[in-house]
């Protein structure tokens, strides 16, 4: 069953010591099922080595690593503008909060000042991953438990989503989105018409999406009462973001950090009871509707005047006419280009609120245009440990279910 | 031979149901070379089996990551592969035609894949989708393999990062031209099996 | 009376004296050098009484430039939610035995993330309940985040050095002519 990995049989002689021990009483015995890596159900690949009683769970074991691409030794490699592409293929699902949120670590390093209008930009664009992010967690949390209508339908708005994105920086999924100072392009017209037609069409249809799920009978027997943590086991796993919220903490960077002036707006954070799967899927519901109001605010304040970038020559590239034409453009654009910018010595921290929780960025900068070491405070990596206890003694359906509003997301837990 | 193939059905359609299909807005699938009477229609088994196959492969999605997310894009109603006769994705290797891989594989999964690989029932293809499958992609890094067709065969390479979903269709119709094409003794022959032995593939 | 950097400051150091140091390298938050036999202290210390109640990251460092005592780093990034206050505690380890103690009996976030900066770096745990590598292959042997160990995969065959900016007569790969 398992003979391509050295450490799965090691967890299997593990668990073959403990089926010797054990005996039920009708003369049945436990049995070991491998969940994975390679598996319909899991939305990434990762490894679960389960230790079952029948239909439940004793024991379960996860193996990661299938999808190591080792970011941190790359970025170690690439100058800061490099970087964001690989900050992308992290969180996937909703990449450019990943994307500024590497904007605003390399910012808060160099000490750059960003305008109002870029700031409200950034809300905005980082809202709509947000919806991106938990439309995906939802409607495949829906398939999982065997409504796939849902999917379908509400994966439309999805592409809706991609199109604003193109129209903003040419590219679906990874971004690459932003630059040291703000966004590389203006907006076009097209992409704010396109976002208020979005903001027409998409609550009515994240309504019918909610008819569909919330109190349907079958959805909510599956998911109420399984996988339920507690507050404090949770804040003692590192949860952070919906799961966290789920469990009943109050906890979000948006409100206890603010960046990239999050405390202009006005809005609410859900919070669960139980830290149930059924919390978890309502906490990224009511999310996506504390989004749209936060885009709506944005849309309403957004200021006129502010541009698209920073004025910082030193760190943004100039127009290019102004490089063909211009003695100053020019020394600036062949110093960015070559990497002659001036990065202080130093280390920062700095996190936003991913679609999964706190997302944060350590980096160590010895003053070259390459990082000197930069980690990345993964929430995937950190609440994943939790989930053995989540799933001891549950059904193995149940465990997919939770495994699938945990929202998971294989780019993120290994990086 | 072929305006006859289809004047029949349209005779048929037009009585029948009143639908027209000599629209052009309709294209049919031109019929194989072969012989038409009244009533049979001749032709060789590889071609009507080609074209069998090739408008029914079920897919395999080994999706790992960003390129699963376009894939699950291109699964959905936009872009719908179920027109393309992907209607059931199988996660099964023996009950699926054609291996998708999409996103990155490293070296950790690498057996995975080749088990994945060699559990599937021929005939069996391989559409390698997304830079990273293909070729490693922007990871050019120790963990990380560079490309997939250094342990299994590959079929139709999608290049992209991620490719958008009209690619993945664009690779999957050059999949079904190779599909439609290919004698029915070609996993017998003796260059076929060179091929498997030279990526180490035992065939049993 | 919420903690301010030097309010925190005067206490830790009242507490351990001589074995913290202010990190001058910070650019944002509180950061403190401690020795490493004392940093699981005073991350207890910080979790018991200062109300630290979050541990947001642990990870490594490599410092091949520094003395022999000091070319390994582990840093704990801390967070107070009451008060709103982050700190940064930094240890430096010896580059021949990194040893250090394990704060996973303080945090359970820790026992994933001691055992991703043992797989990078190949810094030992004392007293971790499970370590062993976890994003890397098993079987792997050197440890790839430290400076040395070479970022692209050498047993490559299909490169054109031309092209990645290396000249033929330079390079050292085994397998490029």
């Amino acid at each position: 069953m398992s003979q391509y990995t050295p450490l799965t049989k090691k967890i299997e002689d593990r668990y073959n010591e403990e089926i010797r021990l054990r005996e039920n009483e009708d003369g049945s015995e436990l049995s070991i099922l491998n969940l994975g890596p390679s598996h319909p159900a899991t939305h990434g690949i990762f490894q679960n080595v389960l230790l079952m009683d029948g239909e439940r769970i004793v024991d379960a074991e996860q193996t990661l690593g299938y999808i190591h691409r080792a970011f941190e030794k790359i970025a170690e490699n690439r100058p800061f503008y490099q970087i964001t592409p690989l900050t992308d293929r992290m969180n996937y699902c909703s990449s450019p909060i990943n994307n500024m949120g590497w904007w605003l670590t390399v910012e808060k390093l160099l000490g750059i000042e960003i305008p109002k209008r870029v700031q409200y930009m950034r809300v905005i664009v980082m809202e709509l991953s947000r919806i991106a992010d938990h439309i995906i967690c939802n409607s495949i949390l829906g398939v999982d438990s065997g409504a796939f209508t849902g999917f379908l339908h509400i994966f439309q708005y999805r592409e809706k989503i991609y199109e604003i994105f193109e129209e903003i920086c040419g590219a679906r999924l990874t971004t690459n989105m932003g630059r040291m100072g703000g966004f590389e392009r203006d907006w076009s017209d097209a992409a704010w018409a396109k976002l208020d037609k979005f903001m027409v069409d998409f609550p009515l249809a994240w309504e019918e999406f909610d008819r569909l799920l919330t109190r349907n009978r079958i959805f909510m027997d599956r998911c109420i009462g399984t996988g339920a943590i507690s507050a404090n086991r949770a804040i003692e796993y590192g949860f952070t973001g919906p799961n966290l919220r789920a469990a009943g903490v109050d906890y979000d960077l948006r409100v206890a950090e603010p960046y990239s002036s999050y405390e202009d707006f006005e809005f609410d954070i859900p919070v669960g009871t139980a830290g149930d799967t059924y919390d978890r899927y309502m906490v990224r519901q009511q999310e996506v509707r504390e989004s749209l109001k936060i885009i709506r605010q944005a849309l309403d304040k957004m200021p006129k005047e502010g541009g698209y970038h920073a004025d910082v020559p030193d760190y943004y590239l100039p127009p290019k006419q102004d490089v063909y034409n211009n003695m100053e453009a020019l020394i600036y654009h062949f110093k960015i280009v070559m990497g002659e910018i001036p990065v202080p010595k130093g280390e920062v921290y700095s996190a936003v609120e991913g679609g999964n929780g706190e997302l944060g960025f350590y980096l160590i900068s010895d003053g070259s245009r390459v990082p000197f070491r930069l980690h990345f405070r993964r929430p995937c990596f950190i609440y994943y440990q939790g989930f053995t206890e989540m799933i001891k003694g549950q059904y193995l359906s149940d465990a997919i279910l939770i495994m699938s509003s945990m929202n998971v997301i294989a780019g993120e837990l290994d990086a | 031979m072929g305006a006859a193939f289809r004047s029949s059905t349209y005779q048929k359609n037009i009585m029948k149901e009143g639908i027209d299909t000599n629209n052009s807005d309709v294209k049919m699938v031109a019929a194989p070379p072969g012989i038409e009477g009244e009533g049979f229609f001749a032709t060789s088994l590889d071609a009507v089996i080609g074209l069998a196959r090739s408008k029914s492969l079920w897919p395999l999605p080994f999706a790992t990551s960003c390129c699963g997310i376009e894939f699950m894009a291109t699964m959905a109603s936009t872009y719908d592969i179920a027109r393309f006769g992907s209607e059931r994705p199988s996660f099964s290797p023996r009950q699926a035609d054609m291996l998708m891989v999409m996103g990155t594989i490293s070296k950790k999964l690498g057996p995975v894949l080749r088990q994945v690989y060699e559990q599937m029932a021929e005939p069996r293809w391989v559409i390698s989708v997304g830079a990273c499958a293909c070729s490693g992609g922007v990871f050019d890094t120790y963990s990380v393999l560079q490309g997939i067709d250094k342990i299994i065969p590959v079929d139709v390479y999608v290049p992209g990062c991620p490719p958008r979903p009209e690619q993945i269709i664009d690779g999957v119709m050059k999949l079904q031209e190779l599909v439609k094409n290919e004698p029915l003794r070609r996993r017998n022959t003796p260059e076929y099996k060179a091929l498997l032995a030279s990526y180490g593939i035992t065939v049993n | 009376m919420s903690l301010t950097k030097e309010i925190i400051l005067e206490k830790i150091t009242a507490k351990f004296g001589e074995a913290v140091k202010v990190d001058a390298e910070s650019l944002d938050y509180t950061a403190v050098v401690i020795d490493a036999a004392k940093a699981h202290d005073l991350v207890k210390y910080l979790r018991d009484e200062e109300g630290f109640n979050f541990l947001t990251d642990v990870c490594g460092a490599h410092f091949p430039e520094n003395d022999k005592n000091a070319q390994f780093a582990v840093i704990y990034h801390m967070h107070n939610w009451v008060d709103r206050f982050r700190i940064r505690i930094k240890s430096f380890l010896n580059g021949e035995n990194p040893v250090i103690n394990t704060v996973t009996d303080l945090y359970l976030s820790a026992n994933w993330q001691e055992r991703e900066t043992y797989d990078f770096y190949g810094i030992e745990f004392k007293n971790h309940p499970d370590l062993r590598r976890i994003l890397n292959m098993d079987e792997m042997e050197s440890f790839p985040l430290r400076k040395e160990f070479p970022l692209e995969d050498q047993g490559r065959t299909d490169k054109d050095d031309r092209y990645f900016g290396r000249l033929p007569q330079t390079n050292n790969l085994p397998n490029n002519n």
